[in-house]
């Protein structure tokens, strides 16, 4: 399946090659890099290209391609799902994944590839299983490795890979048993010129941080499972309880993992926390423009809105800003041509505003369309969807451990048309 | 010097190879992959890195494993020398060793080991360990690579590993299967059944590749189930899949889907939640290539959701949704604001959300997705805006009703300040005004006079070529356009060029007094131009207009041929040929074949062969099933006490247990499972039900089952669950066998087989045999009154072995008093006329004491009932026979709301005894229920009848 694997920077340097079968010269780049010129941005890359013997699949994460080579047919969400596990793994191991972070650890990421691939078919994916593998780095550790010589490759076999539950270590032993769970909803909205919602939808994710000994079975209910439109789950949960009952149950992997992610549609209410009063205007003469921007709060259900930050990606003509926030600061980059209005906690007795005139290149002709305004905030302790969890029962060990719910709601990819 | 230096440094790794210290190795071997992962040679250090193959030190060992497996194929013969290290290895007592062992001999592409690799292979694929077998599977496709001539050996050990029960190796078999053999789909069939039962516990990628297998497997195998669907459709899908063959057998038979069809389709379905992508992926292209039509609706939620996924993720399923839409617009209807573009996705992500907007289009939703449009017009993505106005384009010739509007919208587009936008519009326009042109020449003079300020070529030529199509609307403007042409002609592109003299040639036909000379003029430019194909065009047309000597018949004609009315161009989604491929395949992403794809086939006329899938098989139970299992168990077997605890017992106990839990939840929790639901709960049922049939085979009977847990099994629950959710749900004569059965409780027994302490089943599998046997057992002797001796009896529901007439029945003896009980037998005066088979009296010696209890078996009811199959016909037939039957009907009032999706449930059995018929069927009219019992027999139809009302006015909440 998966032949080889090439990691490029973002300037197009090749840094790190690996192959699962044979060696393949690392010439069929060359068809990537005609690719990567011609799209411009790198987020325009077509993810899959043809070359005349192989076929190259591609993702772009944190400033670095990841380019497999493939020989045969494959589904290619196959490839880009894996790759992505990937890029995943090497952020869960050295706390980010970036070019100088893999150069770091290079014979760890060397091992990692090794162990996650075996013919170009995935052997071992879960995080779990590889920690068991090969221990990620520590200072500590890599300290001891250098003094005494031994070695960060796990010498037993891990025994989650042969059970029925390959994503949970066996002997896992705490002294303090917790369960935490954090309900993280985004609200994704488009929002036209007069605040009217052309499109809201809420995605929520539950990331769980479960440290708990032995082989716990756990339970967790909803008040209000009906809420959730279409849902899917990390593999250790049983499909079939949540079909009948409505209940999330499973033997947890050890440590941060994602138990499920959920989808409540446009069908159902979707409440937009804050509205924007915007007036962008430019002018056919003088090249100059003017900007004015108010935030206030909408059906934000009592709570504070939070990290409120207003993005705006200008036209290419506009030069400079020069502006006036009653709250936050202001930014504007006239390379990227991006504004960027942090405004902080947002106060409903007195709403943040900005506001002043822009200078665009002289001669250019007035661009025509306004920019669209993508906004970031958050709330602390709602569930903008009103999902809450009932409880959690644990089933199959002794202790009693300790729980905890979180809930935070964020903007997701919130954008206001002007 | 550089040179020098680089061999300087591997000199020094070479000496930090060869010390002594493990720590030195160690780092040598680090940065020798440090040099590897880089792309740099290093291959000259082979010698010094083998040695180290047999190290102790596990790290050091993986590392030079990389190393080996990088550059074995270049060094083949000094890579021999490790063989020996691995072939040791291979007969490791630790697994992951073996493992680890076969994994780098089979990397090695060496073509001599070929013989040893086959060898480490076929003995791996026999291993106890399911990781080595996995691991084996993994290397059939790389020893197949390595030496195809292997083929017919590997096709022999993937067989025997298709067989394996573990979800380990499954995915990688299947994956084996799909390189080596994809086409000896015979030995798939066996192991079908298997396969679709183990997926869900596959790990995830296993689970692609054996979906994408399955779904080329049942193409081959089971008849298409879009027949009748056809009828209805929306999209004519019937002239797409092969026709001809289609109306023939249209009149034969309604189809009934294969119930291993249904198989791959019901176990396929909770995957659309997996959090893998390519799972859902695979999932969905599954469901649109087997699923009948009107069930592909559920994956459109979870396609949907993908779309929140990475950029690359969203960018393939945009692309099958694209293809998917075109046939089936439907499906993504509801879901049409997913798609809108915002102004931070990728330029090939909002081009593919354009595409779907515009195959969702019609005549209800046009308004708002034209709305949409214009704000992406206004796009600063200038190639967007392009896009969009194509798509308006394709929209306005797709739907006659927004034509005009479109075209308005377009017009004014052209006075837009950006050059390709206004291009794109102009060829767009052209393309419209084609299919009604006689009244839009205010549009073409609009154009002709905005002619001067566009500079792109492709919209300059449009502009001509409409002018020149049309000049007789425009009688007045076309001449001048062309005076102006002739001035410039020189500095135009070709394409302009081109254009320029077909004008002229047109005008020369239908206005030559005006603009004969211009004509001249112009052809005698392109006469000496210096591209070919103008001068070539040139000639061709002055030939044909201008009337001399040598122009022969053919100027006759000329009017006829380039004033020829054109049919309009046809305005298509570029994914209209896609559907060709397989959903989800990469040939499908590129829309071109890549090597190595397998074709769909079509589907069969006449479905194959079903039994070669039949096999009788064990299932073992999986994680997803386990549920609240395991601790069952433990309290099973701990109250059980030592040595007779036996795993069957624990199972086959929690199973019965985890019936009544559910029985409770689901009686407890009616109002909640509203009729919307009752869809999928009926699917959960039906597979407990099949889990249940499958495993009755192998249950053994339990004996000394601790009274406590007997006592929490009630009778009465699992009684109404079954009634509660069995009736309701039964489509199949087999469930309402099951209700049946566990119902009634008749009474009169004939026969009683007891044995020592427990009694093998004799089991035969017909087809009416029973498919639920309650675990139940009935008091029928307390210790307390059986002076330490309590019995316990129980239905079992198996063919008695000593006459045909007789009910098997399963009696547990206990003695809970501290002395030894002896001589346990049942008396000679039985009552009634009712033939027993006794047996032996246990441990007959030195009787010292004689106590005697009599008992009485309970009214057991339909125990006493066969079930037989019968086919539906002869059901009714027998049914309308009333001379020589008793009849009964009765009307009961079932008061709750009951959501039936199956009205008519039937049963057909008869009395052990005698053998005589007994009908039952229940139907139900909301919110009553007729029950219709047809039996000889009087006082069994009584009781039937009296059972089943008290059942059914008592299942309600």
């Amino acid at each position: 399946m998966i032949h080889s694997l090439f990691l490029i920077n973002n300037a197009g340097d090749l840094f790190l090659e690996k192959h699962w079968k044979s060696v393949i010269s690392r010439s069929v780049c060359d068809y990537f890099f005609e690719a990567r010129e011609k799209a411009v941005e790198p987020d325009n890359v077509p993810p899959v290209i043809r070359t005349p013997h192989h076929y190259l699949i591609n993702i772009y994460r944190e400033k670095i391609f990841f380019v497999s080579v493939i020989q045969t047919e494959v589904p290619p969400l196959f490839v880009i799902e894996f790759l992505h596990r990937v890029a995943e793994t090497f952020q869960d191991y050295f706390g980010e994944c970036s070019e100088s972070t893999i150069k770091d650890n290079v014979v760890i990421v060397y091992e990692l590839l090794e162990e996650m691939l075996d013919n170009g078919f995935p052997l071992a994916t879960e995080s779990n299983i590889l920690k068991e593998l090969i221990r990620p780095p520590t200072i500590l550790r890599s300290m001891v490795n250098t003094i005494t010589g031994s070695s960060n490759v796990g010498e037993t076999l891990p025994t989650g890979q042969l059970s029925t539950i390959p994503w949970r270590r066996a002997g896992v032993k705490y002294t303090n048993n917790e369960a935490y769970f954090d309900v993280v909803e985004e609200i994704d909205a488009i929002l036209d010129k007069s605040g009217t919602t052309v499109f809201a939808e809420i995605q929520g994710v539950i990331d769980a941080c479960v440290k708990l000994s032995g082989m716990p079975d756990l339970t967790l209910s909803f008040m209000n499972p009906r809420l959730l439109d279409d849902v899917s789950f990390h593999p250790c949960v049983r499909y079939k309880r949540w079909e009948s009952e409505r209940v999330i149950s499973f033997v947890p992997p050890d440590g941060n993992f994602q138990l499920m992610s959920y989808h409540i549609s446009a069908q159902n209410l979707v409440a937009i926390p804050v509205y924007v009063k915007q007036n962008i205007s430019f002018f056919e003469t003088g090249s100059s423009g003017r900007l004015d921007i108010t935030v206030g709060p909408k059906q934000t259900m009592g709570k504070t809105v939070e990290g409120l930050v207003v993005t705006v990606h200008m036209p290419k003509v506009v030069l400079s800003a020069n502006l006036n926030a009653t709250q936050g600061t202001y930014n504007y980059d006239p390379v990227t041509k991006i504004l960027v209005w942090d405004i902080g906690k947002l106060n409903p007795q007195k709403l943040p505003n900005l506001k002043g005139s822009l200078s665009l290149q002289s001669g250019a002709p007035k661009p025509e369309e306004n920019p669209s305004l993508n906004i970031d905030l958050k709330i602390q302790q709602l569930a903008i969807s009103g999902l809450k969890v009932n409880r959690l029962d644990m089933y199959g060990e002794k202790y009693k451990p300790f729980k905890g719910v979180k809930y935070v709601t964020k903007a997701g990819k919130f954008q206001v048309r002007t | 010097m550089l040179n020098h230096r680089f061999l300087c440094r591997n000199e020094d790794l070479k000496e930090m190879l060869e010390s002594n210290k493990e720590s030195l190795k160690l780092e040598a071997m680090k940065r020798i992959v440090g040099l590897i992962a880089k792309g740099k040679n290093a291959s000259e250090l082979f010698p010094a890195v083998v040695k180290n193959v047999a190290s102790k030190n596990i790290e050091l060992k993986k590392l030079v494993y990389v190393y080996l497996v990088r550059y074995a194929e270049e060094q083949q013969d000094l890579a021999l020398l490790s063989i020996s290290t691995f072939q040791r290895a291979l007969k490791d007592p630790n697994q992951l060793i073996r493992a680890s062992a076969l994994r780098v001999l089979s990397s090695i592409r060496v073509p001599i080991i070929v013989p040893i690799m086959m060898l480490a292979i076929k003995e791996a694929a026999t291993d106890l360990s399911p990781y080595v077998r996995k691991t084996a599977a993994h290397a059939i496709q790389k020893l197949y690579s390595l030496d195809p001539d292997q083929k017919e050996h590997l096709i022999e050990v993937i067989e025997k590993l298709l067989k394996d029960k573990s979800t380990l190796v499954a995915g990688s078999v299947v994956m084996a299967f799909e390189e080596v053999c994809p086409d000896r789909i015979d030995l798939i069939h066996k192991n079908y059944r298997k396969l679709c039962n183990l997926l869900v516990d596959v790990e995830e990628w296993g689970q692609v590749v054996i979906i994408h297998m399955l779904t080329r497997y049942a193409r081959t195998q089971f008849v298409s189930p879009w027949r009748e669907d056809a009828m209805f459709d929306e999209n004519n899908e019937k002239a797409f899949y092969d026709s001809e063959e289609e109306r023939k057998v249209e009149q034969t038979k309604p189809y009934i889907m294969d119930p291993d069809h249904r198989l791959l389709l019901r176990n396929t379905k909770p995957l659309l939640q997996s959090r893998n992508t390519a799972v859902v992926m695979a999932v969905s292209q599954l469901y649109w290539h087997l699923a009948p039509k009107h069930e592909l609706s559920i994956i459109t939620k979870s396609l949907v959701r993908l779309l929140r996924s990475h950029r690359e993720v969203q960018y393939v399923v945009l692309q099958n949704i694209a293809t998917m839409s075109i046939q089936r617009k439907g499906m993504f209807e509801p879901f049409m604001k997913s798609f809108y573009v915002r102004s931070t996705d990728a330029t090939h992500i909002k081009t593919l959300k354009l595409e779907i907007l515009t195959n969702l289009a019609n005549e209800a939703n046009i308004s708002t997705i034209l709305r949409e449009f214009q704000t992406y017009v206004k796009s600063q993505d200038k190639a967007f805006a392009a896009a969009t106005i194509q798509a308006i384009g394709r929209c306005a010739t797709n739907i006659s009703e927004v034509t005009d509007t479109c075209l308005n919208g377009l017009v004014l587009l052209l006075s837009n300040r950006d050059e390709t936008v206004v291009a794109e519009s102009v060829v767009v326009i052209k393309k419209l005004l084609q299919t009604q042109p006689s009244q839009h020449s205010d549009i073409i003079k609009h154009m002709a006079k905005l002619f001067d300020n566009i500079t792109v070529p492709m919209a300059r030529a449009s502009i001509l070529w409409l002018m020149g199509e049309y000049c007789e609307h425009v009688p007045k403007i076309a001449p001048d356009v062309l005076r102006k042409m002739a001035k410039t002609f020189t500095n135009e592109e070709d394409i302009v060029k081109l254009q320029i003299v077909n004008l002229a040639a047109k005008l020369y036909l239908t206005n030559s007094k005006q603009t004969k000379l211009l004509t001249q003029y112009i052809l005698n430019l392109g006469k000496y131009d210096q591209n070919y194909d103008i001068r070539d065009r040139t000639r061709f047309i002055r030939q044909l207009i201008v009337p001399n000597e040598k122009s022969g018949a053919l100027s006759k004609y000329a009017r006829r041929i380039l004033m020829a009315p054109k049919p309009a161009p046809v305005l298509q989604s570029a994914f209209k040929d896609r559907d060709r491929f397989q959903l989800g395949t990469l040939s499908h992403t590129l829309n071109s074949q890549a090597s190595g794809y397998l074709e769909l086939s079509d589907w069969p006329a006449v479905a194959p062969d079903q039994s070669v899938r039949n096999v009788e098989v064990v299932e073992p139970k999986f994680y997803s099933d386990s549920e609240e299992e395991e601790e069952e168990e433990e309290e099973g077997s701990s109250s059980e006490g030592s040595s007779s605890s036996s795993s069957e017992e624990s199972v086959s106990e929690s199973e019965s247990e985890e019936n009544s839990d559910d029985s409770n939840k689901s009686s407890s929790s009616q109002s909640e499972k509203s009729s919307s639901e009752s869809d999928s709960e009926k699917k959960k049922k039906t597979l407990k039900n099949k889990k249940l049939q499958q495993q009755k085979p192998d249950i053994l009977i339990i004996t000394y089952l601790p009274p406590q847990i007997m006592q929490k099994t009630l009778l009465l629950i699992i009684m109404t669950k079954y009634i509660l959710i069995h009736i309701v749900l039964s489509i199949s004569t087999q469930f309402f066998v099951n209700c049946m059965c566990s119902l009634l409780h008749l009474c009169v027994f004939l026969a009683c087989q007891f044995d020592v302490v427990s009694w093998h089943v004799h089991v035969s599998l017909q087809a009416s045999s029973p498919v639920f046997v309650p675990e139940t057992s009935h008091e029928l002797l307390h210790r307390m009154t059986g002076k330490g001796l309590s019995a316990q009896y129980r239905f079992t529901r198996q063919p008695c072995i000593y006459g045909n007439s007789m009910v098997s029945l399963q009696l547990t003896l206990s003695n809970s008093s501290d002395q030894a009980l002896e001589n346990i037998h049942i008396s000679e005066k039985s009552s009634t006329g009712q033939n027993i088979h006794r047996f032996n009296a246990i441990g007959e010696r030195h009787t010292t004491k004689e106590d005697e209890f009599s008992v009485s078996i309970q009214p057991a009811v339909g125990e006493l009932l066969l079930p037989i199959t019968m086919s539906e016909a002869d059901f009714t037939k027998e049914q309308g026979n009333t001379n020589t039957s008793y009849w009964h009907a009765d009307e009961t009032p079932t008061n709750r709301p009951i959501h039936f999706s199956v009205c008519i449930s039937r049963f057909a059995g008869k009395t052990v005894s005698s053998g005589s018929l007994v009908l039952v069927s229940v139907a139900l009219k909301d919110p009553d229920a007729v029950i219709t019992i047809n039996t000889e027999k009087t006082v069994i139809g009584s009781m039937l009848l009296r059972q089943f009302k008290t059942a059914l006015t008592n299942s309600c909440p």
